[in-house]
């Protein structure tokens, strides 16, 4: 495994403890932490995707806040610290920049499952870094088109079906954590 | 939801533009439906999901302003305890369509449009229009073609055209390559969640009459 990988993992392992901390104690120094690198992300995405600094800095705000709220639903073992936080911020995105609603698929059950095996966390943890480092791989051409797809607002027909895309692995460790999740309801 | 066995999927460009938040919200209540029934495409969505959150870590970053952290301490503190999660659904149709009825099923407004066919329009943003179309078992939709992308959802029954059989759960993406006219299922009753993002094209005079009532 490269260096950075395991930098990375290492990183994202602290954001879940970080998350986990607020949900349990209300930890404002592990907000703190998180808001320090996440915030500025979230930031620059939203003003790459047309919204102003005023209005990035406001909206970036209220993701995290929505962070700091919806800690208890976070679930590593179907995503890692900086793929849920996209979530938030790309709903934000739709309300206030696009001034629509994005209906949400319903969601499985939370709350009355086991907490997620940490065995899975570390794989889907592993698999997310091993997906950013296949983005980076990807030809030019692919990569600013998943660019202008996540940060303009490239439409489904100009995007083109992008069968290449290094998703395999990390489909099929959300499926067998979705998987794990419907059995744990039975 | 599980149980059902689904053949016909979302293609990844629908996927990738409902993860990035680029499609029209008819589009993304009908992507929202068929993936509160198809955990496959769940998992495709979560894909799609994280490859969104590697492209925020790889992101540039953008200074917060001075005093930043803590004003969202205080939001934090004004905004109180979060709301409790929606009750799910014990059964009938996925929650994101029954958010949009009001209800289920039975709390559908149905219109007629001639033939038995009946519709409802969902109240989404203009850019592109939801209906729910109800076909008696074995009617037929007027052959129609497209200028935009029609994607057609089936809830209940199954209908059958120019491409394959559609039954519970299957989506059929419709570009404006495709001319085709479906047919209910002679068995039953055919229920299903039309998006379209531009008018459909009806070859017969009949049809193009009806264009009006049906607003498509
Ligand atoms: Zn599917």
């Amino acid at each position: 495994m490269k260096p950075t990988t395991d930098r990375k993992r290492k990183e994202n392992e602290d954001w879940v403890a970080c998350i986990a901390r607020i949900r349990d104690a209300q930890d404002e120094a592990a907000f703190a932490r998180l808001f320090g690198h996440f915030a500025p992300r979230v930031k620059a995405f939203l003003m790459r995707s047309g919204a102003d600094a005023t209005l990035a800095e406001e909206c970036a705000q209220e993701v995290m806040a929505t962070l700091w709220q919806k800690a208890h639903m976070f679930d590593p073992s179907r995503a890692s610290a900086a793929t849920w936080i996209f979530t938030i911020a790309r709903n934000r995105k739709i309300d206030a920049l696009r001034k629509q609603k994005r209906p949400e698929p319903e969601d499985l059950p939370w709350g009355n499952e086991p907490e997620p095996d940490q065995a899975d966390v570390l794989a889907l943890q592993e698999e997310s870094d091993q997906l950013g480092d296949a983005i980076a791989a990807l030809p030019e051409k692919q990569r600013v088109l998943i660019e202008k797809a996540y940060f303009s607002d490239l439409s489904h027909s100009e995007i083109a079906d992008q069968t290449g895309l290094p998703l395999g692995t990390i489909k099929s460790r959300i499926r067998l954590a979705l998987d794990r999740l419907r059995h744990a309801m039975k | 939801m599980t149980d059902i066995e689904i053949k016909h999927h979302l293609t990844d460009a629908l996927l990738m533009a409902y993860s990035a938040g680029n499609l029209p919200e008819a589009f993304s209540l009908t992507v929202a439906t068929h993936i509160s029934m198809c955990d496959e495409c769940r998992a495709r969505l979560g894909a799609f999901d994280a490859m969104g959150g590697a492209m925020v870590e790889r992101c540039e970053t953008v200074d917060m302003s001075v005093g930043s952290l803590e004003a969202t301490m205080q939001r934090i503190r004004a905004a109180g305890a979060p709301p409790a999660t929606a009750p799910r659904r014990k059964n009938g149709l996925p929650q994101p369509l029954q958010d949009y009825i009001g209800g289920d099923l039975d709390a559908v407004k149905w219109r007629s449009v001639g033939m038995g066919v009946k519709q409802a329009i969902l109240p989404t943003s203009r850019a592109a229009t939801a209906r729910l179309l109800f076909i008696p078992a074995g009617a037929a939709v007027p052959d129609h073609g497209h200028r935009g992308t029609e994607l057609t959802l089936v809830l209940q029954g199954a209908f059958v055209d120019e491409v394959d059989r559609f039954g519970p759960g299957d989506i059929e993406v419709a570009n404006e390559d495709l001319n085709h006219t479906p047919v209910a299922d002679i068995g039953a009753d055919c229920i299903c969640l039309a998006a379209t993002d531009a008018p459909l094209r009806f070859r017969g005079l009949i049809p193009r009459l009806a264009q009006p009532f049906l607003r498509i």
